[in-house]
């Protein structure tokens, strides 16, 4: 990845060189439309699953697995996991390249954001399935 | 890292109290950014007073009174004295403002409700915010014009031109209302976050306002390549709504909304 920073060391390219760069890369609009998308299932989503936690709140393990295994409740629940981390993964690739100009900080924080996300998601719809389609398996 | 702290060697020292004028009995105290990439130091705030009974009644007045009255080495830039140059665009009071549209007493009006008990009276004057500055109120703004230019802001089309001129019909021409007034001060540009940590990549709202002027021309015939070329995580997308553009403008414009609008233009190819 080349940095086309502008920095303070002396340069003979011309200023319009240095705005041009490496030219438009041809991406933000999907990734961007993909934000406002999650956030728009984020909503009805986190408030689903916050009711579902309060249902949750003092019952017994096999009240609460037995509501985990309502297929509605799962569907909601790994729904709601898909939404929010890759919602968390966008907005946090968004912050690493607003924040992170050192490049090879940024490329690690870049992987390590997108294996991060991945590793929640994955646990996450794992617990689920584990625990709603645990008398079957 | 973004650099969130001034490095050293602009780190702000205490500059020289400059004396009161005589005879003077209606004061207001001036805390002007200085620095002078010749002599080697740090830059300095130095402290004017003014006297506003012989002084013109906005912050570009007192500028040039300090100037011609008390310090003739001030440095600024300054030309039409009725904003619509866009020279005189500098820091007053923490607002990137026109100096010359800006009165010294409603300079600090927004600042009251922050800085209570800790105002000073004085009104501190800096250069555009995270620039390089050439000398005193002087930022460089090579970078700012350069990206303007990047934007080719000029009308492009392949249908051969018309004996008369390019017709528009006045609903089209009302499109460009709010977006042809920009007089390219840089006050939204320079008040903007995210063109503080990516003003390399990122166009910066003055730009882009001005790519949207040229978006929804209804002269104009290059309107997918213009966003062909916005088209890109950083020079369009670094836009975070902040909305300190709309807020700062001297000419009461709004750059986010035009930004909005692009991003609106870019998913309505593909949706």
């Amino acid at each position: 990845m080349v940095d086309n920073r502008q920095n303070t060391n002396l340069t003979m390219r011309t200023p319009r060189s240095r705005v041009k760069g490496l030219g438009a890369s041809g991406h933000g609009a999907s990734h961007w439309w993909l934000q406002r998308l999650t956030a728009a299932s984020n909503a009805p989503l986190m408030v689903a699953f916050v009711v579902v936690i309060a249902l949750m709140a003092g019952r017994p393990y096999a009240e609460a697995v037995a509501l985990m295994s309502h297929p509605i409740v799962a569907l909601i629940l790994i729904l709601a996991v898909i939404s929010v981390t890759l919602h968390m993964r966008i907005g946090m690739q968004v912050i690493i390249e607003d924040y992170v100009h050192d490049k090879g900080l940024k490329i690690v924080s870049l992987f390590a954001n997108n294996f991060y996300a991945v590793i929640v998601a994955v646990s996450c719809l794992y617990a689920i399935l584990r625990v709603s389609l645990g008398k079957l398996v | 890292m973004a650099q969130f702290s001034l490095p050293k060697n602009s780190q702000l020292t205490e500059g020289k109290t400059w004396p009161r004028p005589p005879g003077a009995n209606n004061l207001q105290e001036f805390r002007i950014y200085r620095w002078n990439p010749d002599d080697g130091a740090n830059p300095r705030v130095d402290v004017y007073q003014v006297d506003r009974d012989d002084c013109g009644p906005m912050v570009l007045d007192a500028l040039l009174w300090i100037k011609a009255k008390v310090d003739s080495t001030l440095v600024f830039r300054r030309s039409c004295r009725e904003g619509i140059c866009g020279s005189c665009a500098m820091n007053i009071e923490g607002q990137n403002a026109l100096a010359c549209t800006m009165g010294i007493d409603e300079c600090q009006d927004h600042t009251k409700g922050h800085a209570k008990g800790k105002k000073t009276g004085a009104v501190r004057i800096y250069p555009l915010p995270h620039m390089p500055v050439l000398k005193d109120l002087v930022p460089d703004l090579t970078n700012f014009f350069a990206q303007h230019a990047s934007i080719e802001p000029w009308l492009q089309t392949e249908t051969p031109a018309p004996e008369g001129e390019w017709k528009q019909t006045p609903e089209d021409r009302a499109q460009l209302d709010g977006l042809y007034e920009c007089i390219l001060c840089a006050c939204c540009t320079t008040s903007c976050p995210s063109y503080w940590w990516n003003g390399d990549r990122f166009l910066g709202p003055a730009a882009l306002l001005q790519a949207y002027r040229w978006l929804i021309d209804s002269r104009d015939e290059n309107t997918g390549e213009r966003l062909d070329a916005l088209h890109d995580p950083f020079r369009l997308y670094r836009c975070h709504t902040i909305m300190n553009c709309a807020n700062t403008c001297p000419k009461n414009l709004n750059p986010a909304k035009a930004i909005a609008e692009i991003k609106k233009m870019m998913i309505s190819r593909e949706v």
